[in-house]
């Protein structure tokens, strides 16, 4: 474990020293503030408190922002060691190949949880400068805290094994975006349509469910929608977040992250420096 | 228990034969270069060794241990050729980093970098490192805890005349201490006195292995002799000598290493018309040209 921790220190100071820390920090914070400007005017009519309103918008900026700053931190992590020349050396020591990712993870998992710290506490200050029962959604933002560094671990996982699997650190960004785009963006876009030609027939109503459940994006977002009927009601989508119970989106975003590491373990095993 | 034993190693890229048949042994305490161009099959070696990458055929024995077992890890240090690492961190960090990696302390670093020459830059980022700077940072990762085997990829590379004497020294302790030492150079120049025996791979090819003096001996390459006359006698000293060649004052004479002291015995016998005779043994360039180039014709 020492080794684990030895390696995590040396990736965080990495990190600081590359300017992540503070890239990352930064990108939060301002999205989360331009979020509680803009989101903390229509409260009042939903029945929902201030900090609620803020804790469905900030779900829907961390479905798109914490993979992409999952996936742009962990993209360079194995291509980044071959390339450089570090991989063969690293390797002839008494350190396993999965301690050595779960290093990595550990350092990359705390800078995303410093700059969601940050982000979510500035919004949730935000709602509580405007409103005094602002504290009614405080559970709500503690879970989508938690659900979305599960989140962001799943595409650590992800990215690492890109990275295994490209070799080249330019491949493997390229990779990471391509899948972020396919993900997140174009998934729920092919769903839609899906069920728009469906027309509310077996798809929609046998298929659909797993296929939301199958993404881990898809499933943080039902979980944190389905988990609170404020936030739901914030949202305005109760009906279709009630459609999945909140425990299997929570099971899906428990078992990404593991599945990803496993992936991500695999690809780095088949790396031959 | 011998540190290192491969027995009939063979492994091949694609069509391409890095290593054939290749067999050879490091005792505890033992030096042993291996030689060759580049291409010839060393860095492969030694990866097999390390257990990053697999042989075709052929058994590897490290300290009793399969390469790349976590016993074997622990025993073994590693000098790539080229020592890379990260250029954000800094000489101490880096070397805390692979401290920790072995279980030892982060505060050994400053006094393994101040062993290699490095204490001064010990804080400095290794961006800012050169070439050999960056081979001592190699060298010093090398030397953490109590290695039993060193596998050392061109270590000298880099390497100002007066570093790789202290390099040599570092190794000279090591090996007293019991440690097997295999490294791979592509001079014979740069290894020479300081290593026990000699091995020289060519295509994959173990061509010779032995001590120095066993090269040389088994070479039998011609020695030169080199008679300065006195002057004006030159012409008189090459005659009796039957000299091939003469410049000047001085007589140049080619012999075989068995002919050499009875060479001397007629020089000598020559008396004042000789000033000095120098003998000039094989250089060892031409003792590694002998070798490598035997196996490709």
């Amino acid at each position: 474990m020492t080794a684990a921790l030895g390696l995590a220190g040396c990736e965080f100071r990495i990190a600081l020293r590359n300017r992540w820390v503070a890239i990352v920090i930064a990108m939060m914070a301002l999205f989360a503030l331009v979020l509680s400007a803009a989101g903390s005017a229509p409260t009042g009519e939903l029945g929902a408190d201030s900090l609620s309103v803020t804790v469905a918008s900030l779900t829907s900026l961390a479905v798109y922002l914490v993979p992409l700053v999952a996936l742009l931190m962990s993209f360079d992590a194995i291509a980044g060691e071959v390339e450089r020349g570090t991989l063969p050396l690293l390797l002839t020591y008494p350190v396993s190949r999965g301690r050595v990712l779960l290093g990595k993870a550990a350092a990359h998992l705390a800078t995303l949880a410093i700059a969601l710290a940050v982000g979510y506490g500035l919004a949730a200050g935000a709602a509580f400068a405007v409103d005094a029962d602002a504290a009614q959604g405080l559970p709500a933002l503690w879970r989508l805290f938690w659900s979305s560094l599960l989140l962001g671990a799943s595409f650590l996982g992800i990215g690492y094994a890109l990275s295994a699997v490209a070799r080249r650190p330019g491949a493997a960004a390229g990779l990471a975006i391509g899948l972020w785009l396919v993900l997140i963006v174009l998934y729920d876009l092919g769903l839609l349509a899906a069920v728009v030609a469906d027309g509310g027939g077996a798809f929609t109503t046998e298929v659909f469910p797993w296929l939301l459940l199958a993404n881990p994006a898809d499933a943080f977002r039902l979980f944190n929608l389905a988990s609170s009927e404020a936030t739901a009601a914030a949202a305005g989508i109760s009906g279709a977040a009630n459609a999945i119970p909140a425990w299997q989106a929570l099971v899906s975003i428990g078992l990404w992250p593991a599945a990803a590491f496993a992936l991500a373990l695999l690809a780095f095993r088949k790396v031959t420096p | 228990m011998t540190s290192l034993i491969l027995s009939r190693l063979t492994k091949t890229f694609g069509r391409e034969t890095a290593l054939d048949d290749v067999s050879l042994s490091v005792a505890p305490g033992e030096r042993v270069a291996l030689l060759g161009h580049n291409g010839a099959g060393k860095s492969t070696l030694m990866k097999i060794v390390l257990g990053l990458i697999p042989a075709d055929a052929g058994t590897v024995e490290v300290l009793g241990e399969a390469p790349g077992s976590t016993r074997a890890r622990t025993q073994v240090a590693y000098l790539p050729e080229n020592a890379a690492f990260h250029p954000s961190l800094t000489g101490e960090e880096q070397m805390g980093l692979y401290l920790r990696l072995r279980g030892e302390s982060p505060r050994e670093a400053r006094p393994l970098l101040d062993r290699v020459g490095l204490g001064a830059a010990a804080t400095r980022r290794i961006g800012t490192y050169s070439k050999g700077m960056r081979q001592r940072v190699g060298l010093a990762q090398a030397l953490i805890g109590r290695p039993r085997l060193l596998i050392l990829d061109e270590p000298t590379s880099g390497l100002d005349p007066v570093s790789r004497r202290e390099f040599y020294a570092i190794l000279d302790d090591l090996a007293a201490d019991g440690a097997g030492i295999l490294l791979s150079s592509h001079a014979l120049t740069e290894v020479e006195a300081r290593t026990d025996r000699i091995v020289i791979l060519s295509k994959g090819v173990v061509v010779a292995d032995d001590t120095l003096a066993g090269l040389r001996r088994n070479a039998a390459l011609p020695t030169r002799l080199q008679i300065a006359a006195r002057p004006g006698a030159a012409d008189e000293v090459a005659a009796a000598l039957q000299a091939g060649r003469r410049n000047g004052v001085t007589v140049d004479l080619v012999c075989e290493a068995d002919e050499k002291l009875d060479r001397l015995g007629r020089i000598a016998a020559l008396g004042p018309l000789v000033e000095d005779v120098e003998i000039i043994p094989p250089s060892l360039e031409d003792i590694y040209d002998h070798y490598s180039r035997r196996e490709s014709r």
